[in-house]
């Protein structure tokens, strides 16, 4: 596996701002449009990534988002500033959700967004303390 | 089933540019839960939804949804609407609720996403 990164995208994502939460993914989109990359890796790519953002918007007190083109792969990676999540492992099962009635009234919070992330990952990790934050880090390959 | 064919057949209103009624869909999706449409939707679907907030519409470019049919007489917002022609979405609006949306449609010969 090669370390070369042909490019690298930041975005900073803010909590409970719904009016702008997927722009972020929607310009990783675009780029990995722009690269030619195949369709359905550019669909799953897509769909962690706007998971992820949303993730930030409903359950964090914001962070970052940032993407990694390498030759072999594309790379997703979040980090916020806090809560963290109390149980990683009961997060990762679908159905589960803690998400507030905003969050609900946008069409989100039905448990699917960790499991759906890590379903279109091919490399999918998770960190989390609470008090501190979480890191996830979602890979696909590429060819 | 033709864009067109499924404003008729809704007795709906198109939101958006007119060209898009003739795209044509494979198969369709009802759901209020963008969670959902975001873990069962294929490719080529129509989405049928209640809610009109923009997060419908940027779950549908995720998706590479092309088509969106609001449900119950809901009608989004000038940004939401804005923010669909800018990504090649047509939005169409019916008074129907979803039930008998996806009803008439199916008796149409439409048929759901597969997701077993």
């Amino acid at each position: 596996m090669t370390e070369e990164v042909a490019a690298s995208f930041d975005y900073e994502i803010e909590k409970d701002d719904f009016k702008i939460a997927g722009s972020a993914s929607s310009h990783i989109k675009k780029i990995l449009k722009q690269l030619g990359l195949p369709n359905p890796l550019i669909r799953r790519a897509s769909i962690i990534a706007y998971e992820l953002e949303i993730n930030l918007v409903i359950h964090t007190f914001g962070g970052s988002m940032r993407l990694e083109v390498h030759p072999d792969r594309i790379v997703i990676l979040t980090e916020d500033v806090g809560p963290g999540i109390e149980d990683v492992d009961q997060a990762l099962i679908e159905g589960y959700s803690t998400a507030n009635d905003k969050a609900r009234e946008m069409g989100f919070g039905a448990g699917m967004g960790l499991p759906n992330i890590r379903r279109c990952s091919d490399d999918f990790s998770i960190r989390s303390k609470l008090g501190e934050g979480t890191w996830i880090r979602s890979e696909i390959h590429v060819g | 089933m033709k864009l067109k064919e499924i404003k008729e057949i809704l007795d709906a209103e198109c939101l958006t540019d007119e060209a898009c009624l003739e795209y044509e869909v494979e198969h369709a999706f009802g759901s209020d839960l963008m969670s959902d449409v975001l873990a069962f939707v294929d490719d080529n679907t129509l989405l049928l939804t209640g809610l009109v907030n923009p997060q419908v519409i940027r779950t549908a470019e995720m998706m590479d949804i092309k088509q969106i049919v609001f449900v119950r007489g809901k009608q989004p917002a000038e940004g939401t609407i804005r923010l669909a022609q800018a990504n090649g979405i047509a939005l169409l609006a019916t008074r129907e609720i979803l039930f008998t949306a996806c009803g008439k449609l199916y008796e149409k010969g439409l048929r759901g996403v597969s997701i077993l």
